[in-house]
């Protein structure tokens, strides 16, 4: 390119950019159609005025019932979406082309919005810990800013302060998560990510016990996702060079070829194929940082172990649902034209993740580690289904998800109930012999670890078989031998845990299990309860799943 | 009416489900809810037999489907039940003795704080029992077969805390697992062959199939019933099957579930028809238990134990009945209907004499009890008359039939079929004999238990004497209402039926049967009547020392598969543990040990993960590049 080229490109830029506004057409929103992210993201902004206004004593009632209020009412118009046909028949892209609503979408968020309903009750538990200074405590650091064992965080805890801004940020958090996997442009994924992102962050850092621990995990995650947004949207940057718009879309038909030229201005650099393949590949590690993949996992088992044990439930269901979301949108959507391009790629990564997970957690001593690694195994368990590259791929995916994340949320749900005086006994030696002691918690946590384990009659062996069919059925014969040989190697820790529990003898200065309110209750009830009709009846679900799984282009 | 058979099996099925699940809280009431819901299936089963009785005898079958148990293309059993003249004769008995016995329960196991949980066993016996005997296909019919042998196991180790009766379950399963081994390797077979499991397309399609493969399967149903039904050489584990309470023995191993096997050959009558050499195996099985069991019976003072080898002995004479074929299948289920009268009426007689002893068993410690337990001598004596065959009672007809069906085989076999039968039956009245000499004459031979409480034999609470009374009824009427009422014709319709041309007249066989029984009679007189019985049992002959060892049967089998087995599998695990040990240790330390070097790539520093990331989009874009150069 001779510099008059670049300079008179530059120049057209500037030209461009500097057309008069009236050009602009007024956006046309549908707001009954984007209503479930609009009624979570009101509820947050409602939530953010109940900080500032409602008096401390009423803010915990205020926050629970809005935030549950807001859930409950994004999943009924998601339900009613569906009914009304946006899920398959009527399914557009809405917002100028910004958001796809239709049955992957609708899918999706309808399972982060279940999953976040059991997750902020698990937020909302306060009976687990003794009450202190009279006053009752939840998960959560009396005041987060405080410094950890500092005169004014113990004057915070005598006053009984409580950090209920855990409740909007977890409404922005699970809005963001909302949009993320029906974006369908590649900004509106960036800042969907950023919203789901930055509140996840702090969320890290507010837990009650070890502070410090918390507070560490939160600046990884953060450094860390920061530089993941780097790449994402450096990636970005790059195929917008290529195909001249951020549209999905209009991406995908410059790659098949179905359109020459976009923007006048982009015209040295447009279908140039380097440009598309790093793009990709950039925006690649975005999003596999965010499942948790080989080699983008190293923040997993740190943050997990680090955030507050809700947190870490809640992230690791709804995060993962979000994100895979929109890698499927990403490969199914904008890719299809690459996909002998992707395909190997995505097997490395596919198996290394499958293994590595896997391999990893058999010498973790933690439980919340070991969870950590296991959700990184099964993040590879999804990516086969991911390669599949068929519709039948899709559902199994989308079915996995829905089956995953009632899962996690239900055995981090038990690992907070299992305490000594130091807080949550995660290590694994205090857990010997629970099940002499509480055999319910330990028989329910068995469930939850046969289910990860992907056992017959758990909805973990309706989801690994369904992605796994789909992978063979899509050409990924080896991947799946792969990934049989690696739930092999996972099952062993799995049920080195149940063994642990149930044929130990208990210590003696083993912990307590204490009795927690409904609200965990019904977490860890509709989490063997999702379970168990899973696996025993995944038939109509699995429907479901099929039903869904036709992306809008 | 036939929406009432699922309603058969359901009431002790729902009482074996209450019982076992409901805890403690029913203790009280237990053994009461199960005698009820036993009751309650014997009385729909009278009026499903008011109901057939009513009809023509070629409309008598009744078929009742629940729904698809199995629903797979190409392999699809049903739930779906067949109540006809054979089954129905099985229900009444299998629902009435069964009544009977759980009202006898309730005084027997009065003390024993585990009742409730006995009688949700006993439920759900008489449940599975139910099922085996009305299912309409093999499968089915599998399921309750494996049924009964469970509870059998349960029952029999049901006092668990004596190590005995535990090992003695554990045997009972074992040796039944050689046999259930058989039938469901005949079901495979009938599957292959015909494509079905239901007794229909199975039964009806016999003609077309080669002699071979019903041989095949004849041999295997053979094994099966050898199982169940304790005959050489699947015998072994009866006798030690008595270590379970009384009245388990008087309904599981002796009237209904050991009378299985007879039930399946009969049931199959189709097949055996067609297959003369499987038919052949069958009479020889049945000759040589029927003369076992005898021996055995001779010579154990265990009161129990005496009855069980006669019990293997009676199942015998049913087992060569059912291989004589059409001439013979009416009589094997006619004796063995007498059987679980007189002999269920013989071990709660039994019970009940040791009920008064202590819970002593050897008879040798028994003696002059007729005058303590009146009614247990009465009821126990005509219980004995009955089996010895004695004229007018119901063992008489019913064996009469069977020898001279054994004789009417006609040729060589049916001479010496018919010579083991009549020596079979004096060997039994010389047992009997002597059981009923030793127990209730001569002298008193008491001996105070491990305690040192002397007995104080008493009669028996009602609850027990009343199902012995009525059970004594039977095993005086029932053979000659049979008779008269004409038992032939009500079977005839599905067995088929054809009678015997004997070499000998009705008239001889039958002066030769009660002749014999007198001499048998008379020799355990002359040894056991006429003078004193020694406490201390003496060395006896050789054949005596070996009847008492089961002649021999636990040596041969602990020699054949005991130790051979036990080498194999040693040599199994050498191999498993050299071989098969070292390549899943090496596998599982190599992935524990790359586990551990991997696991130091997570140090905790965020540059060294962020590191990690960048290497990794490094890679990616090379690959995804490398890919499209490629």
């Amino acid at each position: 390119m001779s510099t008059s080229a670049v300079a008179s490109s530059v120049h057209s830029l500037w030209t461009t950019a500097a057309e008069p506004l009236d050009k602009i057409p007024a956006p046309h929103i549908e707001y009954v159609q984007l209503s479930p992210v609009l009624i979570v993201l009101g509820a947050a902004i409602v939530s953010v005025l109940v900080e500032a206004f409602v008096p401390r004593k009423g803010r915990y009632y205020s926050q629970v019932f809005l935030s549950v209020v807001a859930l409950v009412a994004a999943f009924a118009a998601i339900v009613g979406l569906a009914a009304g046909g946006y899920g398959s028949t009527k399914a557009h892209i809405a917002a100028m082309g910004a958001i796809a609503v239709d049955g992957p979408a609708l899918f999706l968020q309808g399972t982060i919005l279940l999953a976040s309903v059991v997750a902020i009750f698990t937020f909302a538990e306060r009976r687990l810990d003794p009450a202190d200074h009279g006053h009752k405590v939840d998960s959560f650091a009396a005041e987060a800013a405080a410094v950890p064992g500092s005169d004014h965080e113990k004057a915070a805890v005598k006053a009984g302060f409580t950090t209920t801004e855990v409740f909007p940020l977890a409404l922005f958090a699970i809005a963001g998560m909302l949009v993320f996997p029906a974006a369908n442009d590649l900004l509106t994924l960036f800042v969907a990510l950023e919203v789901f992102s930055l509140p996840l962050y702090l969320l890290c850092a507010v837990a009650r016990r070890k502070r410090l621990m918390s507070q560490e995990a939160a600046v990884k995650y953060f450094l860390l996702g920061a530089f993941s947004s780097a790449f994402l949207l450096f990636g970005i940057a790059l195929l917008y060079g290529y195909a001249g718009s951020v549209s999905y879309a209009t991406i995908a038909q410059v790659v098949d070829g179905s359109i020459a030229t976009v923007n006048p201005a982009l015209a040295d650099t447009m279908g140039n194929d380097a440009l598309l393949l790093i793009g990709f590949a950039m925006v690649l590690t975005g999003l596999l940082f965010k499942v948790g993949a080989v080699p983008f996992h190293m923040w997993t088992p740190d943050v997990y172990q680090g955030a507050p044990t809700p947190v870490t439930g809640f992230m690791a269901a709804a995060t993962k649902v979000a994100a895979f979301g929109a890698l499927l949108r990403l490969l199914y959507v904008v890719l299809p034209g690459l996909t002998w391009d992707w395909r190997p790629v995505m097997w490395g990564v596919a198996i290394v993740t499958m293994l590595g997970g896997a391999i990893v957690a058999i010498t973790q001593t933690d439980i919340k580690r070991l969870l950590a690694y296991s959700s990184i195994a099964h993040a590879g368990f999804l990516l086969a289904g991911v390669i599949a590259a068929t519709p039948s791929g899709i559902s199994s995916v989308l079915f996995y998800l829905g089956a995953y994340s009632f899962v996690t949320i239900g055995a981090f749900a038990v690992v907070t109930l299992v305490r000594d005086a130091g807080g949550e006994a995660t290590h694994l030696s205090k857990w010997a012999g629970l099940g002499r002691r509480s055999p319910l918690v330990a028989a329910v946590f068995a469930v939850f670890l046969l289910a990860f384990a992907g056992i017959p009659l758990t909805s973990g062996f309706s989801g690994k078989f369904a992605v796994f069919k789909a992978a063979a059925d899509g050409g990924a014969g080896a991947l799946v031998v792969v990934g049989v040989i690696s739930s092999a190697i996972a099952a062993f820790f799995y049920i080195r845990v149940i063994v642990l529990m149930f044929f130990s003898e208990p210590k003696a200065d083993g912990p307590t299990v204490a009795v927690p309110s409904a609200l965990t209750t019904v977490t860890i009830a509709a989490g063997v309860a999702v379970t168990l009709v899973l696996g025993f009846a995944p038939q109509y679900f699995l429907d479901l799943a099929n039903q869904a799984s036709v992306f809008v282009r | 009416m036939e929406n009432l058979i699922a309603l058969l099996i359901g009431a002790p099925l729902l009482g074996a489900a209450v019982l076992l699940l409901g805890g403690r809280r029913l203790d009280k009431a237990g053994h009461w809810i199960g005698t009820l819901l036993a009751a309650v299936s014997f009385v729909i089963g009278l009026a499903l037999f008011a109901d057939m009785l009513g009809r023509s005898a070629d409309d008598r079958a009744l078929h009742q489907r629940l729904y698809t148990w199995i629903p797979v293309e190409g392999f699809q059993a049903d739930m779906a039940f067949q109540l006809d003249q054979l089954s129905m004769t099985f229900v009444l008995l299998i629902s009435g003795v069964g009544t009977l016995i759980h009202v006898y329960s309730i005084g027997y196991m009065e003390h024993d704080e585990r009742r409730r949980r006995f009688f949700g066993y006993l439920n759900l016996f008489v449940a599975a029992m139910l099922l085996l005997v009305l299912a309409d296909n093999y499968l089915l019919l599998y399921f309750g077969w494996e049924g009964v042998g469970l509870a059998s196991y349960l029952l029999i180790g049901f006092w668990q805390h004596k190590p005995t009766a535990a090992t003695a379950a554990k045997k009972a399963f074992l040796v039944n697992r050689v046999g259930d081994m058989g039938l469901s390797i005949a079901i495979m077979i009938m599957f292959t062959t015909f494509g079905s499991f239901a007794f229909g397309p199975v039964l009806g399609a016999t003609g077309e199939t080669s002699e071979g493969k019903l041989t095949a399967i004849g041999l295997m149903l053979l094994l099966a019933a050898c199982g169940k039904s304790a005959q050489v050489p699947l015998q072994s584990w009866l006798g030690d099957a008595m270590e379970g309470p009384t009245p388990v023995s008087a309904l599981i191993h002796a009237a209904t579930m050991v009378t299985a096997g007879v039930y399946l050959i009969v049931r199959s009558a189709d097949i055996f028809n067609a297959a003369p050499d499987a038919q052949l195996v069958v009479t020889v099985v049945g000759a040589v238990t029927l003369l076992f069991g005898a021996i055995v019976g001779c010579a154990k003072d265990d009161i129990k134990k005496a009855l069980a080898g006669s019990t293997m002995s009676q199942i015998g004479y049913m087992i060569l009945a059912a291989g004589l074929g059409p001439i013979g299948y009416v009589f094997a289920i006619m004796h063995l209907v007498t059987h679980g009268f007189f002999k269920a009426g013989l071990f709660l007689g039994a019970g009940s004499v040791m009920h008064g002893m202590n819970d002593e068993v050897d008879m040798r410690k028994y003696g002059g009890l007729r005058k303590y337990m009146p009614v247990t001598f009465i009821t126990f004596g005509l219980g004995y008359l009955a089996i010895i065959g004695f004229p007018g009672l119901s063992g008489f007809f019913s064996k009469d039939k069977i020898i001279e069906a054994a004789f009417a085989k006609g040729g060589t076999e049916g001479w010496i079929l018919g010579a083991v039968t009549l020596l079979g039956a004096a060997i039994t009245a010389y047992y009997m004999t002597r059981v009923m000499l030793m127990t209730f004459f001569g002298e008193k031979r008491w001996q105070p238990d491990a305690d040192g409480n002397p007995p104080h034999p008493h009669e028996s609470p009602k609850t027990m004497v009343i199902p012995m009374v009525l059970l004594a009824v039977g095993s005086v009427a029932a053979g000659a209402f049979f008779e008269f009422a004409g038992f032939v014709e009500w079977l005839e319709p599905v067995t088929g039926f054809a009678h015997g041309h004997s070499p000998l007249s009705a008239t001889t066989v039958t002066t030769a049967t009660v002749a014999v029984m007198v001499i048998g009679v008379g020799l355990a007189y002359v040894q056991y009547g006429r003078k004193p019985v020694p406490v201390v049992a003496p060395r006896g002959s050789l054949l005596t020392r070996a009847a008492r060892r089961d002649l021999l049967q636990d040596d041969l089998n602990h020699a054949v598969f005991v130790r051979g087995g036990t080498h194999l599998t040693r040599s199994l695990v050498y191999v498993d543990h050299t071989l098969v040990d070292g390549v899943v240790n090496g596998t599982a330390a190599s992935v524990g040990g790359l586990s551990g070097r991997l696991r130091k790539l997570q140090n905790g520093y965020a540059r060294s993960y962020a590191v990690s990331m960048f290497g990794g989009t490094a890679v990616l874009i090379a690959a995804t590049l490398l890919m499209r150069a490629v």
